[in-house]
């Protein structure tokens, strides 16, 4: 169960979030990237300032907002019960090691379906300089029963 | 890097399977955070009804697009990226689960140099993603 009331809640900034040159390396080759996408040389050849995260990345920052909606009394979402539905990344710029970053997520809307609900997160990442450079959207199922 | 000029609808650009293993999930479960237990417990997998131990959805995600990231040769190029999760991959704790992943053009923007591309992933026989989309930037 989910409180529907939750829809509309803007939960507040998560602390500072430093992608490291390390932390890109080790999810790139847990996602199974090419070996270009661990080579610095490569990404500057590209034109970027050190290695950009691979298009998935941005979930480890979007896990940061989610644990505060999972820790909110008021929204009582059930975490044994929540299957992943769908998942977007829409990019203002690419990401790259060295950012920095925060994020602030929106319940943009809860849903009742078939005895279950549908909850969708819209995590919006900011740099150092509070640009935009990633908005995460999530839909959890959180079964019923 | 790809032509623009070149791409025609509904031409493969990219092909390429992923065998997946337990320590393909675990490996995935350290880089990413998520230490959710049905990702490499069978026996709690079990016990909440599924199938057997799941691949994450996200590391399903995570590598349908690399194709594409290979092909563009920089993944700075990937402006919009998005998946439904359709079908759980079974993971056995022997042996492994191979995914495929074929990457098709589906629509070409002109004005701004843009294309969707669609990716049709599939686990023995049947898609796991749903309308997975990744629009580029050429």
């Amino acid at each position: 169960m989910v409180n529907p009331d939750i829809q509309g809640k803007r939960y507040p900034r998560t602390p500072s979030y430093l992608v490291g040159r390390e932390k890109v390396r080790e999810f790139a080759k847990a996602v199974m990237a090419a070996k270009e996408c661990l080579d610095l040389d490569f990404a500057r050849a590209n034109g970027h300032a050190d290695l950009v995260i691979p298009p998935t990345f941005p979930v480890v920052i979007q896990e940061q907002s989610l644990a505060i909606v999972l820790s909110d009394p008021e929204a009582q979402i059930d975490f044994s019960r929540v299957v992943h539905g769908e998942q977007k990344f829409i990019y203002q710029r690419p990401i790259i090691a060295g950012d920095e970053l925060t994020s602030e997520l929106t319940v943009s809307s809860v849903k009742s379906l078939g005895g279950n609900h549908m909850v969708t997160f819209d995590t919006e990442i900011f740099d150092l300089e509070n640009k935009l450079v990633c908005t995460a959207i999530s839909t959890l199922v959180v079964r019923g029963g | 890097m790809p032509e623009y000029s070149k791409l025609a609808i509904g031409e493969i650009i990219a092909k390429q399977s992923f065998p997946l293993t337990r320590d393909s999930l675990v490996r995935y479960a350290g880089a990413s955070g998520d230490f959710n237990t049905i990702h490499y417990r069978d026996d709690i997998a079990k016990s909440v009804g599924l199938p057997g131990v799941l691949a994450h959805g996200m590391l399903t995600m995570g590598l349908a697009v690399q194709p594409v990231v290979s092909w563009l040769g920089d993944s700075g190029q990937v402006l919009d990226y998005g998946v439904r999760f359709t079908k759980p991959v079974v993971v056995p704790a022997n042996g492994k689960a191979v995914l495929l992943v074929v990457a098709k053009v589906a629509v070409l923007e002109e004005e701004t140099q843009r294309a969707r591309l669609d990716l049709i992933v599939s686990f023995e026989e049947s898609t796991v993603l749903g309308k997975a989309q990744v629009w580029v930037q050429l």
